[in-house]
């Protein structure tokens, strides 16, 4: 029952703070509010029976990410002037066309979910979710998802290599790149 | 643990997406853009949790597994992206980079 | 000796062949000789043969040369065929012809091109011929597409006047205009009787529809209009005066201008089936002689004066077969062969001695300066206006007996005859009296010119002929039925005499030069010489049409729709390279609402 609620709360949490994030025009708020987004539906997945993707969750994804964005915003150096601009920016306007879209585009997905006969095995309700521990995902990363590990790995080697290779300092040989203030 | 209607759980996520949906759509600053990729990201973790809750099975969570590495690597990118783009043009506005119009 | 009938085509062709391959590379005598020499040719075999059909009784002979087109059902021979009327044409045809050739010799001596001149001249001759002794319908279209093809040529041989070619044009295509209609009637022809033989057709028992018969026959009649300078198709003849004398005198007034006549006379057992047309043919006839009188009273250019009598004969023979006078019709035409041609080459030595000056009112006096010439030119208009003895009293006498008593025709149609023996008599007169009488109105000095021989000697059997050719009897009873000749009181027979008498006297009054003559310039003479208004009347209702039609679809209506189809394509370019403005998030709002669009759309039919 608590349970219910507390699930109830975590994402009305994180539902406001997503639209705080992208509602905002100072990038490092913007940031603080993600990462409590994301905390909110760390707490979802735990109140889901999934204590690994919770910790998952709150350690790689607000842990590192958000930590590398923060870090990329703080070289950005974000002043007042910027600010401004992203005020400048934000006019009501150009909230009209995309907020109409989406509302077409929720308002179909959820008509898809909410006129769902049947969910599987489950009823409306559910007698008993279990814990699916760390255990389980554990055998299943070694055992049939054993490939997608090494692809995934690929994956972030490539990122690796990609994001050195890419932030590198170029070659001072001409005037032509753009000019970095 | 609990019981929550399945229903509600994925309104959530179209919820959640929807949100990351317009920030896309709406902010020229690319690092806003990507923070709303990230959030839509999240909300497609959200979905398979939620599938691995209701079939008690833990693929749910190896798939969330992999969106997170896939997240990983693309903000890293994208950040390393967006360095070279304010070296280029100065601030981080989307709309200068229309060369290939026409 | 009939079987070297296909030689008498083939002498010219081959001299035309010859000198057409070796232009350039032979002297002008052996030009001529050869020019003239194989009309020589022609023409004595022609005589040979003619009198050993007379001897023979004067039946039809065939020769089939070769197979020509082998389609099954309606295989098509190369084939010549010999009767009366045939025998007539070809006489014509090479005697006339060699005669006309002999004095061209002649008379473009020293000009530059007299080597394509006679190669015209005898395509022109092959053509004719093949005309008058094919034995189908295809062969009679060979020989009359050739010789229109030669007109145009011969008009047109001083080419570097613009004029010339202008006139060989307007000549070509009003002519066209017949040709087509003639080439409709014979694919009709041909679909109602299964062959263009002429035999076949001629012969045949099938049962036609009337209709059709009519409109093939009313085609044909068309066709020959075109080619005989008559009502309405008769602008091009004056205009064809611009070619040398020789050529008006070969072209426009001996042969090809008689090939329609000729046609009708050929055809003429389908027109006894449908004998309205015959009446129509009569007026046209009838019509066209008068109106031509009336020009020619206008004209003071003499070789326009000479081509408007010439249609105005041509009037004659059309109101002869009308009239269901075949004979006469044909009769007339052999006799105007010869006073015509005699006319027309009498007229260019005159042209000659005034240094290629045509224009009667500055000529007058002739009689003391060229007497023989004139008197040559004194005895073809006295043919011309029917005296009394001459060829042409015979033959316009047997023509206008058969008009008054004809079904088809009748006495209206005989006193317009009647009506155009008075212009004729009063326009010869006219041209009589100013040209050879009167004060001298030229700077001329008599030892100017000297007839040489080769000027004199053709005409002499022309002037023969002219004045005895009357007496030479053609029996056309195997081709055209029994001769019938009309009883009819005295004063009918006399008639066409007295107004040529009356026209002598009023021409007399009018014309005789008692001091320098002046061209008359009212609104109605000017009228008259413009050929009564056709040309302006044609060109208002044909030229200017075409010409604005010309210039509107300049820039090519059809054209336009391809440029719309491109311009469509670059214009829609336009409108959607809006869209692709390089901006990412409109892409994807782009993207977004099309998947909104699709899904809604799955979501509504389910």
């Amino acid at each position: 029952m608590s349970g219910q609620i507390l699930f109830y709360v975590s994402a009305s949490i994180a539902v406001l703070a997503s639209l705080f994030v992208v509602t905002n025009k100072n990038a490092v708020h913007a940031l603080l509010y993600l990462v409590v987004s994301l905390l909110a539906l760390a707490m979802c997945f735990y109140l889901l029976g999934a204590p690994f993707a919770a910790a998952l969750q709150i350690i790689v994804y607000a842990g590192a990410i958000m930590v590398l964005f923060v870090f990329a915003v703080m070289i950005f150096n974000i002043s007042q002037t910027d600010i401004d601009r992203e005020k400048q920016w934000l006019t009501w306007q150009s909230w009209v066309g995309p907020s109409l879209l989406v509302m077409v585009l929720l308002g179909e997905i959820v008509f898809v979910i909410v006129s769902q006969q049947n969910w599987a095995t489950n009823s409306t309700s559910v007698a008993q979710i279990e814990l699916v521990d760390a255990r389980a995902v554990g055998s299943l990363l070694f055992g049939p998802y054993l490939l997608a590990v090494e692809i995934a790995s690929f994956l972030l080697l490539a990122g690796l290599v990609g994001g050195y290779h890419l932030a590198k300092e170029l070659p001072k040989k001409s005037t032509k790149q753009g000019g970095s203030q | 643990m609990m019981s929550v209607p399945i229903e509600h759980g994925f309104v959530l996520v179209a919820l959640l997406w929807a949100i990351g949906l317009v920030g896309l759509l709406s902010r020229k600053n690319t690092l806003f853009m990507l923070m709303s990729m990230e959030i839509m990201l999240n909300a497609g973790a959200l979905a398979f949790i939620l599938a691995g809750s209701l079939w008690q099975q833990a693929d749910g969570q190896v798939i969330y597994i992999l969106i997170l590495s896939i997240a990983a690597a693309e903000v890293g990118l994208g950040l390393a992206l967006l360095i070279r783009l304010r070296q280029h043009i100065g601030d981080l506005n989307i709309d200068k980079l229309d060369e290939m119009k026409g | 000796m009939h079987d070297l009938l296909f030689l008498v085509p083939l002498f010219p062709l081959v001299s035309s062949i010859v000198l057409l391959l070796l232009a350039g590379r032979l002297s002008p005598m052996l030009v001529a000789l050869l020019g003239v020499g194989s009309m020589g040719l022609a023409a004595i075999l022609t005589l040979l043969i003619g009198i050993e059909f007379m001897d023979m009784g004067g039946e039809s002979f065939q020769q089939v040369l070769f197979n020509w087109l082998p389609i099954a059902g309606a295989s098509l021979n190369f084939g010549l065929h010999l009767d009366q009327l045939s025998l007539v044409m070809m006489g014509v045809i090479t005697g006339v012809g060699w005669m006309i050739h002999w004095y061209a010799a002649a008379y473009m001596f020293g000009d530059k091109d007299v080597q394509r001149f006679f190669v015209y001249m005898n395509l022109f001759v092959f053509a004719m011929l093949m005309l008058v002794l094919g034995d189908s319908l295809v062969l009679l279209y060979l020989g009359w597409e050739g010789v229109g093809l030669c007109s145009f040529l011969l008009i047109g041989f001083w080419q570097h006047k613009a004029d010339n070619v202008v006139a060989a044009k307007k000549a070509f295509i009003v002519t066209r205009v017949g040709d087509t209609a003639m080439m409709i009637g014979l694919l009709i022809l041909f679909s109602e009787f299964g062959s263009l033989h002429i035999n076949t057709i001629v012969e045949s028992t099938v049962q036609v529809s009337q209709s059709n018969l009519w409109l093939a026959c009313i085609l044909l009649v068309g066709g020959a209009v075109g080619k005989s300078a008559q009502l309405p198709l008769q602008t091009w003849l004056p205009d064809a005066m611009a070619g040398p004398t020789p050529v008006s005198a070969l072209i426009h007034a001996a042969t090809m201008v008689t090939a329609g006549v000729y046609l009708i006379a050929r055809m003429h057992p389908l027109f006894l089936q449908v004998e309205g047309i015959l009446n129509i043919v009569a007026w046209i006839g009838a019509l066209t002689l008068v109106l031509a009188g009336i020009a020619a009273l206008a004209q003071s250019d003499i070789k326009r004066i000479l081509a408007y009598s010439t249609m105005s004969q041509i009037g004659y023979m059309f109101l002869g077969l009308g009239a269901l006078a075949f004979d006469a019709a044909i009769f007339h035409l052999m006799t105007h062969a010869f006073f015509k041609a005699l006319l027309f080459l009498t007229a260019g030595s005159i042209i000659l001695k005034m240094h290629h000056q045509q224009d009667i009112f500055k000529m007058g006096g002739l009689f003391r300066s060229l007497p023989l010439t004139s008197t040559f030119l004194l005895i073809g208009l006295l043919a011309l206006v029917a005296f009394p003895g001459s060829s042409g009293f015979f033959s316009k006498e047997a023509i206008l007996a058969a008009t008054y008593e004809a079904h088809t025709a009748g006495p209206t149609l005989w006193w317009i005859g009647v009506l155009g023996a008075f212009l004729t008599s009063l326009y010869s007169f006219r041209l009589l009296f100013i040209v050879c009488f009167g004060p001298a109105n030229h700077d001329l000095k008599e030892a100017d010119y000297k007839p040489s021989s080769q000027f004199v000697v053709p005409l002499l059997p022309l002037v023969t002929l002219a004045v005895i050719g009357g007496f030479i009897s053609l029996d056309f009873s195997l081709v055209f039925g029994p001769a019938h000749h009309p009883h009819l009181p005295l004063w009918i027979e006399w008639m066409p005499v007295a107004v040529a008498l009356v026209g002598f006297i009023l021409a007399w009054v009018l014309y005789f030069p008692r001091r320098s003559m002046q061209p008359s310039d009212g609104v109605i003479s000017r009228f008259c010489r413009d050929g009564l208004g056709f040309d302006w009347l044609y060109e208002r209702l044909f030229s200017k049409p075409l010409q604005l039609f010309a210039r509107i679809n300049k820039s090519d209506v059809i054209d336009h729709f391809y440029h719309f189809v491109g311009w469509f394509n670059f214009s829609l370019n336009e409108i959607l390279v809006i869209s692709q403005n390089g901006k990412l998030r409109w892409y994807l709002f782009g993207t977004l609402a099309g998947c909104a669009l699709m899904l809604g759309g799955l979501l509504w039919w389910r």
